[in-house]
């Protein structure tokens, strides 16, 4: 089996984003960025497939602006065996990223697309199912566990009733959940052996894809900030005030 | 003109209530607006979404293939059906988080995920970046609409409404590469969490799962739905559909109660549509209070027998 692990680069998740001062975009300017963390739960649960006999081969792409590459050997450095970087200067939406992970699937011939529920930056949550959508094959969302039987997937998706089992047949799309597994800590003779690994850089464009049908953006702002309240001293303070405000 | 179709979401007998959110949503764009229920029995749901107020047409859509929602083989008939509207709407659920996208793939489309705020019948805005960032973003006009409603940002529908209900059927052959397993759910009788007018939430300062009786017996006394944040979720205090957060279920109760959690911006994302938040934590420096409205220092597992005590009386 191969996978195919795709990779966004996107604002590290402990630090708070802000809105440029033309409010048509988020500061990027010195800010640290990191692989989506969903895409890295995505990745070591591709490694584990490998590292368990189940797959040979496991592909890192992504579709990003070239210091993507910093992401892409973090990546090779995790254990993936190797990785594409289609170049972009423009923003790509799901659609985008879907059609752009579609034809590299087929191109590398992979069996299972392997990656996050979600981006941290936008939210969107639409990228796997779209790529499964266009493809025509199967997809398990937000999957917390996953296993493999004879060319089908059992994978346990967290959904707002619980947890449901699905069966799947290969090829087909899996989007990880947060509690997939662990993501391993990349050690410092890992970042040394990356180097070695291919890393294959080419524009977006040469895959000659026709621009699918994308949202504008009108603008950006910061939300109104919930204003912190005041504090009591003691239960039956909060008591009388939770029934002077009839919450109780 | 145009229409909106909306697909409701249900567990086979009753209609989810963020449906009837998604239909407030829907009833601010002003065009005529429709139910899909798709199921392998469509009866009780389709009822229950004819009675909502502003509904014109209900369609059961009804093939065995549809008791269990399962992306693969509802977005073939959705896309099918949504061929003769402007508009497509779904909760965003992790049902129609699910199955939407697929959709709009089909449809050739892109999506707005979890609107808030209905601009115009082209416009809306949106969280980013967990709710630190909103967005206003416009879709084409050459092509369908197809959006998640977030069903926090919207009031529940009225009732009163008296909807045709008329049967639609998709022929396509559908995939026979999905199949549903099983659905493990943990039995419960507290309220919805994210319908619910109060949740009791508890994080990893409640430190175990017998711990965590304590916050089931404050929900209960409160007549609240239990939460949980995500690493009280990770450490196996409670199942993970009572995470609250980016990555669970986003709640807007009138009253959020938390216990044992710290604030950190993913659960925030969760509670901010709360009108009262009311945190105890025993680090006053835990930036949960600087988002709580009335913040209590101190040790849950002494405050809480006190406000049992208190709540008795
Ligand atoms: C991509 C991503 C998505 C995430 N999504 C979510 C999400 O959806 N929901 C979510 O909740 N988290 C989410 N997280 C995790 C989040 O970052 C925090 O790690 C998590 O919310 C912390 O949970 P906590 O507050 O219970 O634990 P901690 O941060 O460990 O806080 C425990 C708190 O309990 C207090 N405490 C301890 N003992 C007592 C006592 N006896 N009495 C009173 N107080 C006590 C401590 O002072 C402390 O403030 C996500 C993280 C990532 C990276
Ligand atoms: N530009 C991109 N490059 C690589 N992978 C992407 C890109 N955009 C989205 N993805 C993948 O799609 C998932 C869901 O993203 P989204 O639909 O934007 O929330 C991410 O977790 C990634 O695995």
């Amino acid at each position: 089996m191969k996978i195919l692990v795709p990779i966004k680069r996107a604002i590290d998740y402990n630090i708070k984003p802000r809105v440029n001062r033309n409010g048509d975009g988020v500061v990027t300017e010195g800010v640290k960025m990191s692989i989506n963390p969903f895409d890295r739960i995505a990745l070591e649960e591709a490694i584990q497939l490998r590292e368990r006999g189940e797959a040979e081969e496991v592909i890192a792409v992504s579709i990003g602006v070239a210091s993507t590459e910093q992401q892409l050997r973090n990546a090779l450095a995790m254990g993936a065996d190797r990785a594409i970087l289609l170049t972009t200067e423009q923003a790509v939406q799901p659609p985008l990223a879907a059609r752009a992970l579609l034809a590299i699937r087929a191109e590398l011939d992979a069996d299972l697309v392997l990656m996050g529920k979600q981006a941290i930056d936008d939210d969107a949550n639409q990228t796997g199912q779209m790529l499964a959508g266009l493809w025509d094959r199967p997809q398990a969302t937000f999957t917390s566990r996953l296993e493999v039987e004879s060319g089908w997937l059992h994978a346990t998706r967290e959904v707002d009733a619980g947890l449901e089992t699905i069966a799947v047949e290969l090829p087909a799309v899996v989007t990880a959940d947060l509690r997939l597994n662990e993501p391993r800590l990349i050690k410092m003779p890992d970042i040394m052996k990356a180097k070695r690994k291919p890393l294959d850089e080419r524009p977006l464009e040469a895959l000659n894809l026709s621009m699918p049908a994308q949202l504008e953006v009108l603008s950006y702002e910061t939300p109104p900030a919930r204003q912190g309240g005041h504090r009591v001293e003691s239960v039956s303070e909060l008591v009388d005030e939770l029934k002077q405000r009839g919450v109780i | 003109m145009g229409r909106t179709l909306i697909i409701a979401e249900h567990d086979g007998l009753n209609l989810n209530a963020a449906t009837g959110k998604t239909l407030t949503a829907a009833l601010a764009i002003d065009q005529p607006v429709d139910i899909a229920v798709l199921a392998a029995d469509a009866d009780a749901v389709a009822q229950a979404a004819a009675s909502l107020k502003g509904v014109e047409t209900v369609f059961r859509v009804e093939r065995p293939e549809n008791e269990h929602p399962l992306a693969a083989m509802l977005a073939p008939q959705i896309a099918d059906l949504a061929a003769r509207y402007s508009h497509l709407l779904m909760p965003s659920t992790t049902y129609g988080k699910d199955v939407l996208p697929r959709v709009a793939a089909l449809l050739e489309a892109p999506q707005v995920s979890d609107v808030m705020d209905v601009i115009d019948a082209h416009t809306f805005r949106r969280p980013i970046y967990a709710g630190n960032v909103l967005t206003t973003v416009k879709a084409p006009t050459d092509c369908p609409v197809v959006a998640t409603i977030r069903p926090a940002s919207f009031a529940e529908a009225e009732a009163g409404g008296n909807a045709t209900i008329e049967a639609w059927q998709s022929d396509q052959t559908l995939p026979t590469h999905t199949r549903f397993e099983q659905l493990h759910s943990a039995q419960s009788d507290r309220p919805d969490l994210q319908s619910a007018k109060r949740v009791v939430s508890g994080g990893r300062g409640v430190g175990s799962a017998e711990n965590f009786d304590v916050i089931f017996r404050i929900a209960e006394r409160l007549d609240a739905a239990v939460g949980a944040s995500r690493a009280a979720v990770d450490a196996g205090y409670v199942s993970n559909e009572l995470q609250v957060g980016q990555t669970g279920k986003i709640v807007a109760p009138s009253l959020y109660l938390c216990f044992g959690i710290s604030g950190a911006i993913q659960h925030l994302t969760g509670i901010k549509d709360a009108n009262l938040i009311v945190a105890v934590n025993k680090d006053p420096e835990a930036p949960i209070f600087e988002v709580a409205d009335i913040g209590l220092v101190g040790d849950l597992f002494e405050v809480i027998p006190e406000l049992e005590a208190a709540l008795s009386q």
